[in-house]
């Protein structure tokens, strides 16, 4: 396999490890935001099928985002090494989150079951996970951008506050949460096995779906001031078209499906959708993974360790597939 | 504090406390899997009731280890990116592989602890192998790329930078095999023991009882045969710290000057400025036949090293000393437990044994805890040793006192809540009637 090609499929893989994180990991950071907005007289039974449907999933969920990481710094070290520095700030308080969200979910789960215990711990679940995606968007605007930088004289906010702290980051942090929230109302609308809770969730689900069309169309329009080269790929690349159309069928249909009452169509379309957003925004900074100047070819790392990657991904491919099959034929095989 | 040294700390405090909740996690699938195994041969309810037991200490452990160890694969960017950006393609290839590892293990620890219900008694019981298994995967995939931080290998240096990269070749590096069997077999003796010293303390209070009786058997199982193989290991890591980092090595013995039939330095409290080491006992010859099998081999002292480049010669001593006493100490103990085992004596009827056994409770861990302050801190001021200096690598980040100081308060709250959900755990046995006989539980009744 030429050079290319090799950097290119390990910039693929970054992205569909992301994309699983953000379909998988993210439902699970949705959940902790219905844990939060959980109401009405099913309160109770809604934090409760919350927590039964990330409980046995949301470690292994996590790893996507590890594997990310890791590919990112063997196979593209400069990249790696640059958003740490000029990310330092969002990616340290996600973490915070990371960390307050899956401790607090587990300790939630083995403390006292008295109800002032589990608030306190599901409040800081609920906050972390409300909180993580958030930043998680912040840093993706932030690349999208093209304004992480490392200093060279400049002052402290110029370098490591400015370049993130901006509209555009800020609405894509809102638009992550509010599709995480989305996919988690349509996954939870789909595992409710009481069709009164079934029902709060496709409210839910409704509700978060439109807020989704309000804060794509806000980070849109952002994007035309703060992020020139995706503005410019969004409205004008040969792709455009046919990326666009595809996510606006997948969100009607989405939302169709979620009316209709279509539980397993709407976890399709909805999933789908959400990934049409991202690929979008891939497709957007092509050839950059880090623009304005690191690309796919120039960040990468030699072929020999780019060739044993993408060898150990195939390997590790083989028992992870079956392996991730049968979690979630175990916990989640219930037909919807 | 400067932000080099702050960085460190926090390098430092995020690998102490996601150490012993990764061991935790290599070790206690292996007990849960014995006490479950035991429990489909023997149709003993008791030991069942271990497994589930013991599998909600370690959710909860293995959900913190699993979240820190997510903060340390962000900080070796966050703290350190131009050695990350040096590194990366050279020994990312075991992060990649622990990736899968990880994955495996969290995928089928989700099964565990969720699935009793759900699967068979048998798909269960290979749920957990593999939790074992995996974690044990994960500890040699992330332990070699330490060892190769250790002993570099896998590439050629040219004008600071590497060419000729070849990550097989860095995996298989000098430091490697030792480094990670050291510390496999550490993970398994601080945990079987750590849990063997829990249960042995419950026993002294209530010796009848058949929980703790079971549990303690299972934990000396996973937990001792480890300890005693440890010096062993302990010796193979010694002989290929004194070939691949002559500097760590003078430091841990405190050698200041290279020379011959090298003596063996109990104790004492190293003074780098006078280059002595009051209040040492030294063995003469023992570090020349330790590190060389040799009594009369040269064994190379920090003469050899530019003093500007010295570790911290007295922590390191120290560390090292602490990890060799509290290791023999458990080593011995264990042998104690193995004897008694062999002539078909039950330990737990062993009053002494018991008391040893809960007095080394955390003492695999702390040992664990100064290992790896061997182990880095006698590498600096290298992070990569002799090819990039640890200054070098530093974010250019300012102000690093601010996470370090918050990320340490976190760990601080996380470790409260631990050691608070944990005790619940612990407290949570039930007596010994639920399973005695009945006419045990009559009495017990009447009482």
């Amino acid at each position: 396999m030429p050079e290319s090609a090799l950097a290119a499929a390990l910039a693929a893989a970054v992205m569909a490890s992301l994309n699983a994180y953000v379909l998988l990991g993210g439902a699970d950071f949705g959940g902790g935001v219905w844990d939060l907005l959980a109401g009405g007289p099913r309160r109770d039974r809604q934090r409760a099928l919350v927590a039964d449907a990330i409980g046995p999933i949301w470690e292994a969920n996590h790893v996507w985002l590890i594997l990310v990481i890791v590919l990112l710094f063997t196979c593209f070290p400069a990249v790696f090494a640059r958003l740490s520095i000029g990310l330092h700030i969002p990616l340290s308080l996600m973490l915070v989150g990371i960390v307050l969200r899956g401790s607090a979910f587990t300790f939630r789960t083995y403390d006292s079951q008295r109800d002032d215990v589990q608030r306190r711990w599901g409040r800081i679940f609920a906050g972390a996970s409300i909180g993580t995606p958030v930043l998680l968007g912040i840093s993706v605007g932030t690349i999208a951008s093209g304004a992480v930088r490392v200093p060279a004289g400049e002052g402290f906010a110029e370098v490591f506050v400015r370049p993130w702290l901006q509209p555009f980051p800020l609405a894509v942090g809102l638009l992550t949460l509010v599709l995480f929230a989305f996919l988690a109302a349509v996954y939870l609308m789909a595992e409710a096995d009481d069709p009164a809770l079934r029902e709060d969730f496709r409210h839910r689900a409704l509700g978060a779906g439109v807020a989704a069309f309000g804060a794509a169309a806000l980070a849109l329009v952002l994007a035309r001031e703060d992020a020139p080269l995706v503005w410019n790929r969004l409205l004008g690349s040969a792709w455009a078209v046919p990326v666009h159309l595809a996510t606006a069928v997948f969100a009607v249909a989405a939302l169709a499906a979620i009316w209709r009452r279509r539980a397993a169509a709407a976890r399709l379309a909805a999933a789908a959708q959400v990934t049409c957003i991202l690929w979008g925004w891939a497709l957007s900074q092509y050839p950059f993974l880090l623009p304005p100047d690191l690309t796919y070819r120039s960040a990468a790392a030699p072929a020999v360790t780019l060739r044993l990657v993408l060898a150990a991904l195939a390997i590790g491919s083989i028992v992870l597939v079956p392996s991730l099959y049968y979690l979630f034929r175990v916990f989640k095989g219930r037909p919807a | 504090m400067n932000d080099l040294l702050a960085a460190r700390s926090q390098m430092g405090v995020s690998l102490a406390f996601h150490i012993v909740f990764a061991v935790v996690g290599i070790g206690m699938p292996l007990l849960m899997v014995v006490a479950e195994w035991r429990h489909l041969r023997t149709g003993d309810p008791v030991y069942l009731d271990l497994a589930k037991r013991w599998s909600k200490g370690t959710a909860i452990m293995f959900a913190v280890g699993a979240v820190s160890g997510t903060i340390l694969s962000f900080e070796l960017g966050l703290l350190w990116p131009t050695f990350m950006e040096f590194a990366g393609p050279i020994i990312g290839m075991p992060f990649s592989l622990e990736g899968f590892a990880f994955f495996v293990e969290a995928i089928f620890l989700g099964v565990y602890l969720y699935g009793w219900k759900r699967i068979s008694p048998r798909a269960h019981l290979w749920a957990g192998v593999l939790v074992a298994v995996s974690g044990a995967a994960s500890a040699v995939f992330v332990v070699i790329a330490s060892a190769w931080m250790n002993a570099p290998a896998g590439f050629r240096l040219v004008d600071g930078r590497p060419v000729d990269v070849h990550p097989l070749a860095a995996m298989a590096n000098p430091a490697a095999f030792t480094q990670t069997l050291h510390m496999v077999l550490a993970a398994y003796a601080a945990t079987g023991l750590g849990v063997a010293g829990i249960h042995a303390f419950l026993l002294l209070r209530d010796p009848a009882h058949r929980f703790h009786r079971r549990a303690l058997a299972v934990a000396l199982v996973a937990g001792a045969p480890a300890a005693i193989l440890q010096p062993i290991s302990g010796d193979l890591s010694a002989k290929m710290v004194a070939r691949t980092q002559p500097a760590k090595l003078a430091a841990m013995e405190a050698l200041f000057e290279t020379r011959a039939g090298a003596p063996l330095l109990i104790g004492g409290w190293p003074d780098p400025d006078r280059g002595e080491s009051p209040f040492a006992i030294e063995v003469p010859y023992a570090l020349s036949i330790l590190a060389f099998g040799d009594p009369r081999a040269e064994v190379r002292g920090l003469d050899q090293v530019p003093r500007a480049d010295w570790p911290n010669v007295p922590f390191v001593h120290l560390s090292f000393q602490v990890m060799v006493a509290l290791g023999t100490y458990l080593a011995l103990v264990s042998l104690r437990a193995a004897w008694l085992a062999w002539r078909r004596r039950d330990p737990a009827d062993d009053r002494r044994l018991l008391q040893a056994l809960a007095l080394g409770t955390p003492m695999g861990f702390l040992a664990i805890e100064a290992g790896w302050m061997v182990t880095e801190v006698g590498r600096q001021p290298w992070i990569i040793a002799g090819v990039l200096r640890t200054a070098d690598a530093v974010t250019p980040m300012p102000g690093l006192v601010v996470p370090f100081t918050f990320f340490t308060l976190l760990y601080v709250a996380l470790t409260a809540a631990v050691v608070w959900l944990m005790r619940r755990q612990i407290l949570e046995t039930p007596p010994a009637e639920a399973w005695a006989a009945p006419a045990a539980a009559k009495e017990a009744a009447r009482a």
